[in-house]
């Protein structure tokens, strides 16, 4: 009877740890399918940025070399990408980026914050209307744009100059930032403010030491993405500039190599490298924050 | 999903004194509103109505000069929808001021197939991101160690300017290079039609499917887990899950990341114009309209007015018709909250 009763137990502990364990094996496959596509996606991602890494450091003879890891390393496609003897003012194009983009993202930001707050706070008639001009105006397609542009620009004597680059920017990059920032700025404790004046605080003491703290964060990441934008704009600039002015995308897409009609892939892959390089260091730095801003404007 | 309606809620005020204070609340808030918004609209009315509008009235003047299609001098002037016609009915002015059809690879017998290629390459790319996109959010909403070094990756092809993304995968797809070496072809991949159309779609893939993810992976965040947990509890297998709870409710964000990927695909440019310059079954619109511009300025305003057009009917069927509202979305709501 005992002996019967011990038998049962067993068998049914044995039964439990057997479930146990499939679940366990079950629960250990799921993870590892999760591992193995995720290490699937970053593959995916990352092996072009790799293969263009690899091949800026490659020597000019062994471009087409399939030799998945650094050989034949040298710096000598960098000081062609920056040689001016080739017409390849690559340094000179940086500046320009960095200019006009950031004469872009200030000028965006100048405007977009207080049309953020306007939206995101206050309550007015007409908010749906301007919020669907704001997203209809980032959706606009650049070459509605560029033809009356450069007509105008050529009638002026603008063309190539730096103005008449950062005025057609600033058509999508104003947009993208009030969108951003106004769901940013939704999401915000502005009750802070008002527990700030409650405890004694002036108005520009609430503004100074509650809010900015507060909204810096996402002037900053809103920051980040306007200038991004800026700095990969292709169309326009490609259209409006002229040689002293080009910008990055421009120069990387004219570039010259040692030999006239030859493409010189190492340099431009380079070139490549020096422009994406810092790009790549600002999202990793900042990367939730830059994840957060991207779907703020567009999901919620 | 509401909260636009009420932000004294939201912004932490006590609704009292509603009846008395409201209205005149909302006057006052109003005004401030007007003067923190008018400068954005005006700098917006200075580089986007203006120029459409100098477009649209540059597209009614006929362009001064020879005709670069048959050799003939036209005169400038008014124009009425001649610009149009030349375009819609790819008809330009033969020998003698009569109208004949453009011939084959001038400009004006593109207009035509650079539609066609660009709905081609939309529909095409926005198919694929969408599902890649959709598989890729679905892995990063799941909770494993390591999963912001794969938030970090994918945000990589997201940060490369698309110039430089057209330049290495025209590396990539060079004759001699990694694509038909790791592959064992010898295929011309900027060559010809079809791989050439290839290239640019693979490009664009690995350049804008982890935005589209990022999108998607937000509107699967908003989802509550419970849901999911009753959804167990009942006894729904992972497919009626999925298929129940997860595509109806990430819908509207998906509708959202689906409209901005095709109203960005509809205007293409830096990938085909670099990879291809336009060769080959690759001229867009957007490169159309490039190339017409070093040819006439007003017969290039009204390619762009066309263009937008386009563009703006696509965005039109998608919000009224496919439920795609991104003013909505971005007005109000519960944020995706992304950890």
């Amino acid at each position: 009877m005992s002996t019967s009763t011990a038998t049962a137990t067993t068998t049914a502990d044995a039964r439990s740890a057997t479930a146990k364990g499939v679940a366990r094996r079950r629960a250990r496959w799921a993870s590892s399918r999760t591992y193995i596509s995720a290490a699937v996606i970053v593959i995916w991602c990352l092996l072009p940025f790799y293969w263009m890494v690899v091949t800026a450091f490659r020597e000019v003879g062994y471009t087409f070399d399939p030799t998945p890891f650094f050989t034949h390393v040298t710096w000598d496609n960098f000081a062609t990408a920056f040689s001016a003897d080739r017409g390849n003012h690559l340094e000179r194009a940086m500046l320009n980026s960095l200019f006009i983009s950031s004469v872009t993202t200030a000028v965006a930001l100048l405007f977009g914050v207080f049309a953020a707050y306007a939206l995101a706070r206050l309550n007015f008639r007409g908010k749906f209307l301007v919020l669907g001009i704001v997203l209809g105006a980032s959706m606009f397609p650049g070459v509605a744009i560029v033809t009356p542009l450069f007509q105008l620009f050529t009638d002026i004597n603008w063309t190539g100059t730096y103005q008449a680059l950062i005025i057609p920017n600033i058509s999508f990059v104003l947009p993208l930032t009030v969108y951003t920032l106004t769901s940013f700025f939704r999401e915000m404790p502005w009750e802070l403010e008002e527990a700030a004046r409650i405890d004694g605080c002036t108005a520009g003491q609430a503004f100074r030491k509650v809010i900015m703290p507060l909204a810096a964060p996402a002037v900053f990441t809103t920051a980040i993405l306007a200038f991004i934008a800026a700095w990969n704009e292709y169309l326009i600039a490609s259209i409006l500039s002229n040689d002293a002015t080009q910008t990055v995308t421009v120069a990387i897409a004219n570039f010259a190599g040692a030999q006239p009609h030859q493409e010189p892939y190492t340099a431009v892959m380079a070139a490549g490298t020096v422009v994406t390089i810092p790009l790549v260091v600002l999202v990793l730095i900042f990367q939730r924050k830059i994840v957060s801003g991207l779907t703020a404007g567009a999901v919620k | 999903m509401s909260t636009h309606l009420d932000p004294a809620v939201k912004g932490g005020k006590a609704p009292d004194n509603k009846e008395v204070g409201a209205d005149r609340k909302e006057k006052t808030q109003g005004r401030l509103a007007a003067l923190l918004i008018t400068p954005t609209i005006v700098v917006l009315a200075i580089v986007i109505a203006y120029p459409v509008i100098d477009a649209i009235i540059m597209s009614l003047q006929q362009d001064e000069g020879l005709d670069p299609a048959t050799g003939t001098f036209v005169a400038g002037g008014f124009a009425g929808f001649a610009n149009y016609i030349h375009w819609l009915f790819q008809q330009c002015t033969g020998p003698g001021g009569v109208e004949v059809s453009c011939p084959p690879g001038t400009l004006g017998a593109q207009f035509w197939s650079a539609t066609g290629v660009t709905f081609f390459f939309t529909v095409v790319t926005v198919f694929f991101e969408t599902i890649l996109g959709f598989w890729m959010a679905v892995i990063m909403a799941r909770a494993f160690r390591g999963r912001s070094v794969l938030r970090a990756a994918v945000l990589v092809p997201w940060a490369i300017p698309t110039a430089v993304t057209a330049k290495l995968w025209f590396f990539i797809f060079a004759f001699d290079g990694i694509a038909n070496t790791l592959f064992n072809t010898s295929i011309l991949w900027t060559g010809s039609e079809g791989p050439a159309r290839a290239a640019i779609i693979i490009a664009d893939i690995w350049k804008t499917t982890p935005f589209m993810a990022l999108l998607i992976l937000a509107g699967l965040q908003m989802i509550p887990s419970d849901i999911y947990e009753a959804a167990k509890v009942d006894g729904a297998s992972t497919w009626q899950r999925f298929r129940m709870i997860t595509l109806p409710l990430v819908k509207p964000a998906l509708m959202v990341a689906i409209l901005f990927r095709v109203l960005d695909a509809m205007r293409m440019y830096d990938l085909p114009a670099i990879m291809t310059g336009g060769a080959n079954g690759t001229t867009t619109l957007s490169i159309l309209v490039v190339n017409q511009i070093r040819i006439g300025f007003n017969s290039a305003a009204a390619l762009s007015t066309i263009t937008f057009l386009i563009i703006f009917i696509v965005a039109f069927i998608f919000v009224r018709f496919l439920g795609a509202n991104a003013v909505e979305s971005a007005s109000g709501g519960a944020k995706g909250k992304l950890k």
